[in-house]
């Protein structure tokens, strides 16, 4: 599995039947410096996962292993949100305190 | 399979339910001189591997096998804690 930001989602009218209903999100894999690498995917939402969030994304053929995904033509599935990530002990990504980052940012923007 | 060393862990408390009792950790791949290659990957774990230990780890839809018979979407699994290498480096 490999990190990325939700970065914004694909509407699609029309497409293949056997993915009807699911949700597809635009995704920006990054490293752990959190500076994007590598090209922007496209990938099935199986955790509910939100524009801005970092979520961890599996690709090939263990894609299918969900019931949204299963016998689906789907090659990457976001199959979790990351709150935590410790290197060596040491804290390299907190969610929440990334939230409180972001909202303290939104009360300064709205004075 | 290829060897890694594990250098952190990863916390979601959402995660795909199939992976419910799964770690998730950090692991470097590297050669089996344990010089880094490459980006680090997030693994799942199947035999209690900890921070710094010289690991295998196996890669695509063969990571969820290795999770047994509810078979999560993982795309990458640690499979051992390496002891040892003994390598012929002449052959």
């Amino acid at each position: 599995m490999k990190f990325a930001r939700v970065v914004g989602n694909v509407v699609a009218t029309r497409k293949e039947e056997k993915v009807r209903g699911r949700k597809f999100m635009v995704i920006q894999p990054v490293n752990l410096e959190m500076e994007p690498s590598g090209d922007v995917m496209v990938a099935v939402d199986a955790v509910g996962a939100g524009v801005g969030e970092l979520i961890l994304f599996a690709t090939g053929s263990t894609a299918r292993q969900t019931h949204l995904t299963e016998n689906r033509p789907t090659d990457c599935v976001i199959m979790a949100i990351v709150d935590l990530v410790d290197i060596d002990g040491e804290s390299a990504y907190d969610k929440s305190s990334e939230e409180k980052a972001a909202s303290a940012k939104a009360r300064q923007g709205s004075k | 399979m290829k060897p890694g060393r594990v250098i952190g862990r990863v916390v979601c408390t959402q995660k795909y339910p199939t992976f419910k009792g799964e770690r998730f950790l950090l692991v470097q791949p590297t050669d089996w001189q344990q010089n880094d290659v490459g980006e680090p990957i997030v693994a799942t774990d199947s035999v209690g591997s900890g921070a710094g230990e010289f690991i295998f780890y196996v890669e695509s839809r063969e990571a969820a096998v290795a999770l047994g018979e509810k078979a999560p979407p993982s795309d990458a699994s640690i499979c051992g804690i390496i002891d040892g290498v003994d390598m012929d480096e002449t052959l």
